[in-house]
């Protein structure tokens, strides 16, 4: 099975909820004090750090449907906040828009009770060096 | 109904804000602050990695750095705490930090109006004239008569 958490992700709390063949994996992070930014609302931060790893995950689950496992180095993300998160649990899945063979380009949303609602989204570029030293 | 004083000192406010919830946990350290910019820095963590191959800080823990930097940034340059949100944060990241580096994040509030503020700064790992990331972003000013309790 691919590894879709970094050590940071793992020591944030995100699990992989859902991963079926084809789909990018849904993630889950549990509301915790570590996570709270003002009281009774999640850190905006916590929140980056959720959707940046949703996009590692989509990124590397297509990836290695591919037979490909490149290093994948962070170009930029932009996060838009769109309404507070309230302390429960927060959900995430990415998309890739395009994916290339040097750049990925990712859009994703997180969300609480439903995926129609979120309260975050991202668009991130990822560069993929390959490990072989060829790219 | 909350009154928040008219004065604001970064150095007090990190010791509550900084050692408790997401700040807290990451282990934020205020650093510096002028009239409009804060710099707070985030030490290196084993725990915090977030590439395989190389023992630097994820991307992840910098934007909680560049967002609690910019929020304070705003409460400096306001001279007071108010609640605020952020609106959007975007983070070039320029090179990965250096192995075992801590990094630090200055960020500039440079307008504010009376909703918005706009925001902008960069996160080194030593020496701020070769960052490792840029950011820009807009918060709101939350009305505290409005907040809507959890």
């Amino acid at each position: 099975m691919t590894e879709y958490l970094t050590a940071y992700a793992r020591s944030l709390g995100v699990v992989v909820s859902e991963d079926t063949p084809g789909c990018p994996p849904l993630l889950s992070l549990p509301f915790a004090h570590e996570l709270e930014g003002r009281p009774g609302a999640w850190h905006g931060g916590a929140i980056a750090g959720l959707l940046e790893t949703a996009g590692y995950a989509a990124l590397r689950s297509a990836l290695a449907e591919l037979g490909r496992a490149p290093l994948l180095k962070p170009v930029n993300v932009t996060v838009q906040y769109l309404s507070a998160g309230r302390p429960r649990e927060s959900h995430a899945r990415g998309r890739i828009v395009r994916l290339g063979r040097r750049n990925a380009n990712l859009s994703i949303e997180a969300w609480q009770d439903d995926p129609q609602r979120p309260i975050a989204s991202a668009v991130m570029n990822v560069l993929m060096v390959e490990r072989d030293g060829a790219d | 109904m909350q009154a928040y004083p008219d004065q604001f000192d970064p150095g007090t406010f990190a010791e509550w804000a900084l050692t408790r919830a997401h700040p807290g946990w990451l282990g934020l350290q205020y650093r510096a602050h002028g009239d409009d910019w804060c710099e707070l820095e985030l030490p290196w963590r084993a725990d915090l990695v977030g590439d395989e191959a190389m023992p630097v800080l994820a991307s992840g823990p910098i934007v909680s750095l560049l967002d609690m930097a910019a929020g304070m940034a705003i409460w400096v340059s306001a001279r007071a705490f108010r609640p605020v949100a952020t609106l959007d944060l975007r983070v070039d990241y320029l090179r990965p930090s250096r192995e075992h580096a801590p990094v630090c994040a200055r960020v500039t509030c440079y307008r504010r109006t009376r909703t918005a503020a706009f925001v902008r700064g960069s996160a080194h790992d030593g020496d701020p004239a070769d960052p490792v990331a840029q950011a820009a972003g807009v918060f709101m000013m939350l009305d505290p008569h409005r907040m809507v309790p959890a």
